[in-house]
């Protein structure tokens, strides 16, 4: 029998642990395994760890043409060069209201959108559907131009509404594909239920069906809030002149000197702009692998 | 935005309608709620796959089917409801992209330099002027296979590095898997720019500790165009073959050890058991997660420009996005920036077809 006519009852069935295939996996083979993924791991976890290392170095440290990887002598001094020459705090909190903004707005959009793709039939679904899909592909770094004038139509040039109105746009079709999952997985017994019992179509689709799915928001949320948070094209591009408007990506680059880099201050820079998106990723962190596990089972 | 898998994932099984898996048609009963008229394109899918032998269990097959969805109550339809659900939706996609896409088109037939934004000269229609001036141009010939050339390197790359240690993963214990784990979601969560920033230092010829290990003196990676290529394919595949590796792993782990164990019975080794029964059924997988590379690796921005510096030495490491900002941003020839917006929106765009295509092929219900 072909592995094919075996898949569909497989992927309905919940994962069993390879336990079996483990025992079969002779003792030295797991062991030179195991050697194998620690050290991979500890390779990719090396740009990490050198970032935050050579933050925390003091000057002398970094600019000495011994490579050290450690330090015996932490200092904050990359931190505060940043924080006070850099007005950093303040394109923090502007990245922070993009994204943050971007986020919440776009997950209420895709919400609606997802529940009307899923519990409705209706002409042009399929249509629909299948623009949602196209459009995650548009290369939106083709598309700064046109945005560019029309920003400027508008007078959002060097404003934050720039970058949050485009990211709304872009995190959309992902989001709505991501979530139609979710929405789909809600039993429409209690859709029906709900009904009986006197609820209108609002009631339910704010009281009942907003909290089950609200799991999955939060593992779109990740996408969207990555995606706005790391963005720098659109940063470069539409925040020209007004520099209080910047944000994190923007002002990484101002430590980059023609003549000598500031190596401490990219370093201090660069770690302060991952940690959120860190902390943001490890909190997640289960939703987003089971979130994605759910997708291939589905 | 970082690598997220967008297509449905699930590892159904391919009706396919050349019958080339004959043993797999279980999205082939027509849904009889289904009754939208736009369905022609999933209707493909549904189409019964001819299969050897099937009498006995083609009953079952429809009997599963249908089972699978169970028939739409009659108020799904909803009249107008949808419609005001998707209304922000469809309000913002118009605006912010169906109407760009439009004004990329427009502006790519324009001569629109300078002194047009600043309204100092009216706009004229210079039909396809930008794009003989494009086509004609050597440099963008170069750009276009460097891109090509760059994008298939860091696809391969990434898929490798991926698949490789998602079965790493299946084979080792709970806390090396872990260690990878967190190495790779750290890696995936780090923003491209500081990404970018890092590696650089990584491999500066003065400070960087890559070179003292390496005995590479002051090699300047940056100099050479291969070389700051090849700095730029690392923190790429860096930064992108965690989603390969977590996707693949979801999936291998969705395959039910009794068909590995099958195979080990009939005395499949280790290669034979990943090559006809591992990678057959991951195939949905394995297709979502390569489009999707192309279309990321295909539209790198901030690695190359932060990198590079812009482009590299004389522009020698421009890939096309970097290319069109640097024409229309730099030289203010947005005429031209949006010509090649246009044809880097065709050659996506015909990506994106080849993944319809194989998402229908896999008998995916939309």
């Amino acid at each position: 029998m072909s592995p094919q006519s075996q898949r569909v009852p497989a992927a309905r069935r919940s994962p069993l642990h390879p336990l079996a295939r483990r025992i079969r996996i002779r003792r030295p083979w797991r062991l030179a395994a195991e050697a194998t993924a620690l050290l991979v791991a500890a390779a990719v976890a090396l740009p990490l760890y050198w970032m935050v290392l050579s933050a925390f170095k003091p000057a002398g440290e970094i600019q000495s043409t011994e490579a050290r990887p450690w330090t015996f002598a932490p200092s904050l001094d990359s931190f505060r060069r940043v924080f006070e020459q850099q007005e950093f705090g303040r394109y923090f909190l502007n990245s922070l209201f993009v994204a943050g903004t971007v986020v919440i707005a776009s997950a209420l959009i895709a919400f609606l959108a997802a529940t009307a793709v899923t519990r409705f039939r209706f002409r042009f679904r399929t249509t629909l559907l299948v623009m949602f899909l196209v459009a995650q592909m548009v290369p939106i770094e083709a598309l700064t131009i046109p945005l560019f004038f029309l920003m400027r139509d508008f007078g959002q040039l060097n404003t934050l509404g720039a970058l949050i109105l485009p990211h709304i746009a872009f995190s959309l079709p992902f989001a709505i594909w991501m979530l139609r999952g979710f929405v789909r997985a809600v039993p429409e017994a209690l859709e029906e239920a709900a009904y009986i019992d006197g609820a209108s179509r609002t009631r339910f689709l704010w009281q009942i069906l907003f909290p089950l799915v609200f799991p999955g928001l939060v593992a779109t949320s990740v996408f969207s809030f990555i995606s706005t948070w790391n963005d720098f094209l659109f940063a470069k591009s539409f925040i020209i002149s007004d520099t209080s408007q910047s944000t994190l990506p923007m002002a990484l680059l101002v430590f980059f000197k023609p003549d000598e880099n500031d190596w401490g201050g990219i370093m201090a820079a660069s770690t302060v702009m991952t940690i959120p998106v860190l902390v943001f990723f490890v909190l997640v962190q289960r939703r987003l692998v089971s979130g994605l596990g759910g997708a291939v089972k589905d | 935005m970082k690598r997220t898998a967008s297509g449905p994932q699930t590892p159904e099984p391919a009706a396919d309608r050349a019958g080339a898996e004959p043993a797999s048609s279980s999205a082939s009963c027509p849904d009889p709620s289904a009754s939208d008229p736009e369905g022609g394109g999933s209707a493909t899918a549904r189409v019964p796959a001819p299969r050897p032998g099937a009498g006995l269990d083609a009953g079952t097959e429809t009997g599963r089917a249908a089972g699978r969805k169970p028939p739409r109550r009659p108020g799904a339809h909803g009249g107008r409801t949808p419609w005001i659900y998707l209304a922000p939706a469809l309000v913002v996609l118009g605006g912010l992209l169906v109407y760009p896409i439009y004004q990329l088109g427009l502006i790519s037939f324009l001569e629109y330099t300078q002194a047009q934004v600043s309204g100092g000269e009216p706009t004229s229609f210079q039909g396809f002027a930008n794009y003989t001036a494009l086509f004609s141009d050597g440099q963008f010939w170069q750009v276009l296979l460097a891109t090509v050339v760059f994008a298939a390197t860091c696809v391969l790359a990434t898929l490798a590095v991926g698949c490789a240690l998602a079965v790493l993963l299946t084979r080792v214990r709970a806390l090396p898997r872990l260690a990878l784990m967190l190495a790779a979601l750290g890696a995936w969560a780090t923003p491209a720019v500081t990404g970018s920033t890092v590696w650089v230092f990584l491999f500066d010829p003065d400070f960087g500790p890559v070179n003292k290990v390496l005995g590479l003196g002051d090699f300047s990676w940056t100099y050479g165009r291969y070389s700051a290529f090849a700095l730029v394919l690392f923190e790429v595949v860096w930064c992108s073959f965690p989603f390969v590796m977590v996707t693949v792993y979801a999936g291998i782990r969705a395959i039910p050890s009794e068909v590995l164990e099958a195979a080990s019975l009939d005395g499949a080794s280790q290669w034979r058991t990943w090559r006809s029964v591992t990678a057959p059924m991951l195939r949905p997988i394995l297709v979502v997660v390569t489009i999707q590379s192309v279309i990321w690796d295909f539209k790198v921005f901030t690695q190359i420009y932060v990198m590079t510096n812009g482009g590299g030495i004389a522009g020698q490491n421009l890939v096309l996005n970097v290319y069109a900002y640097q024409k229309a941003f730099a030289s203010s020839q947005y005429g031209l920036g949006s010509a090649i917006g246009v044809v880097m929106l065709l050659i996506l765009l015909a990506v994106t077809l080849v993944y319809l295509r194989l998402l229908r092929r896999q008998g995916e219900e939309l």
